[in-house]
């Protein structure tokens, strides 16, 4: 049986070859991580990751210039928080699903899902960041003769920073989480092993995964936050109170 | 196949000629999103409104806040069927590991950063901690315990949608499950579960008007654990 699925093609692992671990699918088997790592597991990260970092870029490009434009205007920030608040309520799963008639069951698919539930976070953060920006303070860098895009380069972005760091990760931690659904669309990203290990309920694969998936987050959040006290070093003067 | 529009239409078609079925997932999916938000807000109102009218222990609500944006409802679906055979258990947990996060943190930061003076001011009239809790400390979070429900109504109902691949039922049953339904059903179930959620959105936004003190109302509170008020302890829970 083993024999005539095997011939057939790799779809099944062979589990002739594999430890008694793995066949008796105990809790964790420490060889199979082993044993996949390079040809399982690190690929599925990395794509992961790329398929995050893509969404968080694209999604903040355009979050920071809609951020821009309602900075001043009302009549820009209400429509296109209302249109990011409601796109992020729309189930995930659903989602990939009705893109796909329209770009197919390609990586597009999966990005223009993942920027969409960025916009929401980071653009009320970078507006929090822009508003919390005091009046006297734009009214002194003006007086002193800065222009507006100084004054946005030299004032704004360097106080709404915080704020804007704090956006970008909450957008990032939550993108890695939702990256994990891409797998129903393409076989890319740590939902791919998810789903592999569903169909035999092998749980080393399982729980192996989901540590990655969660540990991702925790990594890149911690960089975040890192690179926030590097760009920001006079809110730490503060924190000590 | 790609950007072949017309599949709406036999979607559309698909939800006429399935009404039975239809009602019953979404029926299902219902059930497994309330029993997961009301065990959630069991949970996690006790802990968050506690915890912040003691305004101590914040690092249990930043904790919680991190750990609760990072959790994948596939990692938690993963992990949960490596313990627990398939089936409602299962995902009910999952889901209410997902519900709690948003709920508690925002308890937390709406009861403790209310004026401090208030509070004195509340005890200085010789209200006890029960009134303080019930008359000033709650309809004064309320905004943000609201966002923080909502939030939470919309994690549950589109991961109940994934939970539909660890036997959770629902709307989600349809989406992945092409090989019977095809690709109008599974599109078609797509669009219902968005109307579903939008639906759940809107009475929770509802019920917030209906208890929210009057002059309260109209006040835009943002949820917390997604947006980083300038000022708040560690600018990002």
């Amino acid at each position: 049986m083993t024999g005539i699925l095997a011939a057939s093609g790799p779809v099944i692992p062979d589990f002739g070859e594999a430890s008694t671990c793995v066949q008796d699918n105990r809790l964790f088997c420490p060889d199979w991580v082993r044993d996949n790592w390079a040809p399982v597991l690190q690929p599925a990260l990395l794509q992961h990751v790329k398929l995050v970092v893509i969404a968080v870029a694209i999604g903040f490009v355009l979050a920071f210039a809609a951020a821009l434009l309602a900075r001043r205007s009302t009549w820009f920030e209400r429509p296109f928080d209302l249109f990011s608040a409601l796109v992020y309520t729309i189930p995930s799963l659903a989602l990939f699903q009705l893109l796909v008639p329209v770009t197919g069951l390609t990586v597009t698919t999966v990005e223009v899902a993942l920027v969409s539930y960025t916009l929401l976070i980071l653009f009320r953060n970078i507006l929090t960041g822009f508003r919390s920006v005091p009046a006297d303070v734009l009214e002194a860098a003006r007086g002193m003769g800065m222009g507006s895009f100084q004054v946005l380069r030299r004032v704004e972005i360097p106080l709404a920073l915080p704020a804007i760091m704090a956006g970008v990760r909450v957008a990032t931690v939550s993108t890695i989480a939702l990256a994990t659904v891409a797998a129903f669309v393409i076989p890319e990203g740590l939902g791919r092993p998810i789903f592999l290990a569903l169909r035999q309920f092998f749980n080393t694969e399982l729980i192996v995964t989901a540590i990655l998936a969660v540990g991702l987050a925790l990594v890149a959040d911690g960089l975040l936050v890192l690179a926030q006290r590097a760009l920001t070093p006079w809110t730490r003067i503060k924190a000590g109170s | 196949m790609i950007a072949d529009i017309s599949v709406f239409g036999d979607a559309l078609r698909f939800i006429q000629d399935n009404p039975g079925l239809l009602w019953d997932k979404v029926v299902e999916q219902l059930e497994l999103s309330a029993a997961a938000i009301g065990v959630g807000l069991l949970v996690a109102l006790p802990i968050g409104i506690g915890l912040g009218h003691l305004r101590r222990y914040s690092f249990v609500a930043i904790s919680v806040a991190n750990v609760g944006r990072a959790l994948p409802t596939l990692a938690v679906i993963a992990v949960g069927i490596v313990f627990l055979p398939v089936g409602f258990t299962v995902v009910l947990i999952a889901l209410v590991v997902l519900a709690v996060p948003p709920i508690l943190t925002n308890a937390y930061v709406g009861v403790s950063e209310i004026d401090a003076e208030t509070i004195e001011a509340a005890r200085g009239m010789g209200m006890t901690e029960r009134q303080i809790l019930q008359r000033v400390e709650l309809p004064l979070a309320s905004p943000l315990l609201f966002a923080g429900i909502r939030t939470a109504v919309v994690f549950v109902v589109a991961s109940a949608t994934i939970a539909a691949i660890a036997g959770g039922g629902g709307l989600g049953d349809v989406i992945v499950n092409q090989a019977s339904y095809g690709i109008e059903g599974v599109i078609g179930a797509s669009i219902l579960v968005c109307g579903l959620a939008f639906a759940c959105d809107g009475v929770v936004a509802i019920i917030q008007r209906l208890v929210t003190p009057k002059p309260l109302r109209g006040r835009h509170a943002e949820d917390a654990m997604l947006v980083a008020e300038p000022g708040r302890e560690g600018a990002a829970l």
